[in-house]
């Protein structure tokens, strides 16, 4: 049909298409033959796609493929291929007890790593991403526990929670002193200076410590201990060290006795595995302070 | 339907050199010289007939071609014995467990820099060479140029030589000609495949390679690589052969930038050369006392070029200097009695020279040539050095992120520090790690109790690290500032050899 377009350019001498425009002609440079072959390979590779992959989506499903293959199905292949692999040692840890995974070097190692992840999941938004705590999060780095220490005690809180719903859970909460009409507020003030003189802290000038020793022995110790060290069955923290969960100035102490405390920690028994639970456990033993 | 052949590779070369042809075309179109900017910008290929040819560079170029592809065909089945705890491949790549092996050197990953000073002295040795005698890289060297070399002569075998596989191109195609082309193709496609089978066995054991390929059991990538370096070299060094050193590869350009006046190159003496006469015609001029050149112009310089050029128009972006012209030349020369090396390695400063009745000049040692080759002598001092003085322990330390210190009931500080234990010999090897800069510390090694006899040892496999979390625990009465400076110091207890890391204590 475009035999009588059949035009050379003077110029190029190259054919043109017959299109003119403003004396402008198209030359006819077609595209490169291994150019065209690519694309119609690609046409050609795209129906066997379409054949082999899900690809047409229908009303309420889509085209399977012939091979069934799924984007979802490789994951859970994938998963299923990285649990074999951890298999044998996942079943040492869930075979072992905490202490014994502590002992043994390499489960220790495995337990850790396995720990370190489970921590930053799920444990990380309350005491930070390396266990340093916050106000009111227990630093885990440290050698103070309110429920204590050791392999077990650790073990205990993480299942079953502090404050939780749990009813295994630590039980225990500080009183609201002030809220509740039980302490005048001279009191208050005078059992502030005597637990900030317990660590070695200045009080304040003039500070009644006769009847914040009083106040202390009355009310405090039941739970504090007689000495301020605190009771670990109802998570009373030790008032005569260097660490304080909310922080030791004289304000803060007010405010805790005039409001009370409790802190609350979900119970993880029923939410982790248990192997889970042992590794978390080894791996907060072993951030710091871990007690023997 | 106008049918209009589209441009491409394949397409037969119009019979004039093409750009002429069209420059000229267009010229007479308009009536008058175009202006310049209008010159079509696309040269047709010409195909290449390289003839055979024989001398001294073409058996330069056969030994050359023998020993390196020997090396990469049959460099990975050498062994070397290194122990029970490294492989035993002289040359190996190891990825999966980031090693690199060449004989008695082994590189790890973060020593990367040694493969930086390796790139370094070999392009100021590409350089050198260059200021020496041109382009002998590509004439010689480049890998390029040998399979190339090797596929013209699988060609020259199967086609036969320049005349005659022109004359057969040109004929009417039988079935002869299909099956000639066909066993061409064969034979390079499996040359191709060797290249690129060679290839893989540099990135594991080889012949525990070679066995699994051949039962079809090795990795998926190892069959892949060697279909890419199939296809690369069968296209590269069968297909497009001289294009990519006219077209595709940067040196020509660089070089060019980078030569000098004095730097050899293969040249035609046209001192000698011109004017080009047949031998009668020169004897007749010579007779008369009229100027007669030695060139006859035979133009069997152009039909053993590999790139096809004519080295008599000068010195050209086109021309990979690899000699051929000169032996071909010398033959001539030596059937017609005249001197040899017309065309030779030389300069246009001699040329010149003999022009004014000089004795022509060589300059060898130059600035250039001596920068060169100093940089090289200090490049390759320093690698050398580093590679023998060099550590093999390491001791590398991050500091925790969070907490950045914690602090203890009793009131000390307390940081964390995850180290990492580089043992690069390949025996176990037991460690110490002590500190430097804080008066009094506790280091604690999280998870690893102390031997019986109370020392605490790190143990670090042979060719491993080991990473271990440690706690320092500051028990000096005063708080120390909010960051102390601080050393870790590695000690191997039975060698006594140190490594140290500088590191920080933090405090509030």
């Amino acid at each position: 049909m475009a035999e009588e377009h059949k035009e050379i350019d003077a110029l190029t001498g190259t054919a043109t298409t017959g299109h003119e425009w403003d004396g402008i002609h198209e030359l006819n440079t077609p595209l490169p033959r291994w150019w065209l072959w690519l694309f119609y390979l690609t046409i050609v590779w795209a129906i066997g796609y379409w054949v082999v992959y899900p690809a047409w989506p229908l009303i309420t499903s889509s085209t399977q493929g012939v091979f069934g293959w799924h984007s979802r199905a490789a994951v859970v292949t994938d998963l299923a291929e990285l649990q074999a692999k951890r298999g044998p040692m996942m079943a040492k840890l869930a075979g072992a007890s905490a202490a014994e995974i502590a002992g043994d070097p390499q489960l220790s190692d495995f337990a850790r790593a396995v720990g370190r992840v489970a921590f930053a999941d799920n444990c990380a938004p309350c005491h930070g991403s390396g266990g340093g705590g916050g106000r009111g999060y227990p630093n885990l780095n440290d050698d103070d526990w309110l429920w204590g220490g050791k392999l077990g005690a650790i073990e205990n809180t993480i299942v079953h929670g502090a404050r939780s719903t749990d009813d295994k859970g630590h039980m225990g909460n500080m009183p609201a002193f002030g809220r509740d009409g039980i302490l005048k507020p001279n009191e208050m003030s005078a059992a502030a200076d005597y637990v900030r003189s317990l660590s070695g802290l200045s009080t304040e000038p003039g500070a009644d410590l006769t009847l914040g020793k009083k106040v202390f022995a009355d009310n405090c110790a039941a739970c504090h201990g007689p000495e301020g060290k605190g009771n670990r069955e109802v998570g009373a923290p030790n008032l005569t060290d260097k660490i304080w969960l909310y922080g030791p100035d004289k304000q803060t102490i007010m405010q805790g006795i005039q409001n009370g405390r409790g802190g609350v920690m979900p119970a993880w028994g029923g939410r982790l595995t248990e192997p889970t639970i042992k590794a978390l456990t080894v791996y907060v033993w072993t951030l710091g302070g871990g007690e023997k | 339907m106008t049918k209009v052949r589209s441009m491409t590779l394949d397409r037969p070369a119009p019979e004039a050199p093409a750009l002429a042809r069209l420059v000229k075309q267009a010229q007479a179109a308009v009536g008058g010289s175009l202006p310049e900017d209008d010159i079509p910008l696309y040269a047709p290929r010409r195909k290449i007939y390289p003839q055979r040819v024989s001398g001294f560079f073409r058996r330069i170029k056969w030994a050359v071609l023998i020993v390196t592809l020997g090396i990469y065909y049959f460099l990975p089945f050498v062994r070397w014995d290194r122990g029970p705890f490294a492989p035993n491949q002289a040359v190996l790549i190891d990825f999966p467990n980031r090693r690199f092996y060449f004989f008695f050197i082994e590189i790890w990953p973060q020593e990367i820099y040694y493969l930086t000073g390796l790139l370094i002295l070999a392009s100021v040795a590409l350089f050198l060479m260059n200021a020496v005698a041109g382009r002998i890289w590509c004439g010689y060297l480049c890998p390029q140029t040998v399979w190339t070399d090797l596929f013209f002569a699988i060609e020259r075998v199967i086609e036969g030589d320049r005349r005659e596989h022109m004359r057969r191109d040109a004929q009417k195609w039988t079935a002869r000609t299909y099956a000639r082309k066909a066993a061409k193709h064969f034979a390079w496609l499996m040359v191709a495949w060797w290249t690129g089978g060679a290839w893989v066995l540099y990135f594991a054991d080889a012949p525990t390679l070679v066995k699994d390929l051949a039962t079809f059991q090795a990795p998926f990538v190892a069959y892949a690589w060697i279909g890419i370096l199939t296809f690369t070299t069968y296209t590269l060094a069968g297909h497009m052969r001289e294009q990519v050193c006219l077209y595709m590869c940067p040196w020509p350009r660089i070089q060019a930038a980078l030569t000098d006046e004095y730097a050899l190159n293969v040249t035609y003496r046209y001192d000698r050369g011109e004017p080009r006469c047949s031998a009668k015609k020169a004897e007749q001029l010579r007779a008369r006392g009229q100027p007669a050149g030695d060139c006859v112009d035979c133009l069997q310089c152009v039909h053993v070029c590999p790139t096809g050029v004519d080295i008599r128009d000068g010195a050209n972006v086109g021309c990979i200097q690899c000699g051929l012209c000169i032996d071909a030349c010398d033959s001539v020369m030596a059937k017609l009695g005249r001197p040899a090396r017309l065309i030779a390695y030389d300069t246009d400063i001699n040329i010149k020279r003999r022009q004014d009745g000089l004795a022509p000049f060589y300059k060898l040692v130059r600035m250039r040539t001596v920068l060169y080759a100093a940089i090289i002598a200090i490049a390759g001092g320093i690698m050398i050095f580093t590679l023998a003085t060099r550590e093999t322990e390491g001791i590398s330390v991050i500091h925790d992120r969070n907490p950045m210190y914690v602090r203890l009931s009793d009131g000390a500080l307390r940081n964390g520090y995850t180290i990492r234990i580089v043992n690069k010999r390949l025996k176990k090897r037991e460690f110490i790690v002590g500190i430097d800069g804080l008066p009094a510390t506790l280091i604690d090694f999280v998870g690893m109790p102390p031997r019986p006899d109370g020392r605490q040892l790190v143990e670090v496999g042979p060719d491993q690290t080991r990473e271990v979390r440690v706690t320092v625990t500051d028990y000096a009465n005063k708080a120390p500032a909010q960051s102390t400076p601080i050393v870790f110091k590695l000690i191997d207890v039975d060698t006594g050899e140190t490594a140290e890391m500088r590191d920080h204590f933090f405090g509030p």
